[in-house]
């Protein structure tokens, strides 16, 4: 695909989703969102980083609130961004939470620009679960 | 097989209990105690959500925590015991004399907590609810992940630097 069929970016897009996860992992993945697509602004990246609980809860809070971000991706299922993430579903109709969060479907949910929330959402876990996957090379014949 | 673990994190149920420790005890269930999340429908559902459907997982208050410790302590799987709170785990050994050991693994910064370590901050008040513990002969050591150095509580009062 040349450059030129490429999607432009609609200008002042701003962050669409929150990506909140464990040490600098949201960061390098918007990093690399954004180095492979340019579309790293799609995603405002928050990191638990020596905060307990309350802290986390607060920090996505006030950031969800900011941003009037709909979606949030986060890592771990069992983990204290993906539970801070959950908390605010209680209070929040509409807000959509995706944990397991990996750089496919970051990718596949910043480059759909058109689609609805939970449609960019059901493309991105489609994308990302596809991409987990293992490959072996034949074993050699000498 | 006892509890193998009594913990206090603030965090609660997270990676580092689910997969730091958890992994390498082969953790099987997880008793968590605090009196707000036992009070709380909405909590508990979001704890039993994110845990793994095979992990057995306990919700209690420091009172049905007390009666149904034996319980937990005769059960045949690898079990870690979590509280919130220095407090709550304070409440809980003066009233369960069998927890001889205590793991703090993470209390963040607040206002009122001076840094001891990058994952333990402590208020003056839970500092001495500590040594209240070790003083009634509960051994305190402080570690975050397995793979770390395990403190006493002596190294990490005398490792205090400001905030």
């Amino acid at each position: 695909m040349s450059d030129t069929a490429t999607p432009a970016t609609p200008p002042g897009a701003g962050p669409k989703a929150i990506v909140l996860a464990h040490g600098t992992v949201a960061e390098a993945l918007v990093a690399a969102v954004d180095l492979i697509t340019g579309r790293g602004d799609r995603f405002s990246p928050l990191s638990n980083q020596d905060l307990g609980a309350a802290e986390i809860d607060a920090l996505l809070r006030e950031r969800v609130d900011a941003l009037g971000a709909r979606v949030i991706f986060t890592d771990l299922p069992a983990g204290s961004c993906n539970f801070a993430a959950c908390r605010l579903l209680k209070d929040r109709p509409g807000l959509i939470v995706v944990t397991g969060v990996n750089l496919p479907a970051l990718l596949q949910f910043a480059t759909r620009d058109t689609a609805s929330d939970a449609d960019a959402v059901a493309a991105a876990v489609e994308r990302g679960g596809s991409a987990l996957r293992v490959l072996t090379g034949r074993p050699s014949a000498h | 097989m006892p509890i193998d673990l009594y913990r206090i994190d603030d965090r609660l149920i997270h990676g580092q209990v689910i997969v730091g420790w958890g992994q390498p005890m082969n953790l099987g269930f997880i008793v968590l105690v605090d009196d707000e999340v036992a009070g709380s429908e909405w909590e508990r559902e979001l704890y039993r959500m994110g845990v793994p459907p095979e992990m057995g997982l306990f919700f209690a208050s420091v009172d049905e925590a007390v009666a149904r410790l034996d319980e937990w302590r005769a059960d045949p799987r690898h079990g870690m015991l979590l509280t919130g709170d220095v407090g709550t785990m304070r409440r809980l050994t003066e009233r369960a004399p069998a927890i001889r050991d205590v793991n703090v693994g993470g209390i963040h910064h607040r206002p009122g907590r001076t840094e001891r370590l990058r994952y333990v901050f402590l208020s003056p008040d839970e500092e001495q609810a500590l040594k209240a513990m070790e003083a009634r002969g509960v051994t305190i050591t402080v570690r975050d992940v397995p793979s770390a150095r395990a403190l006493r509580l002596g190294e990490l009062v005398g490792a205090a630097r400001t905030a």
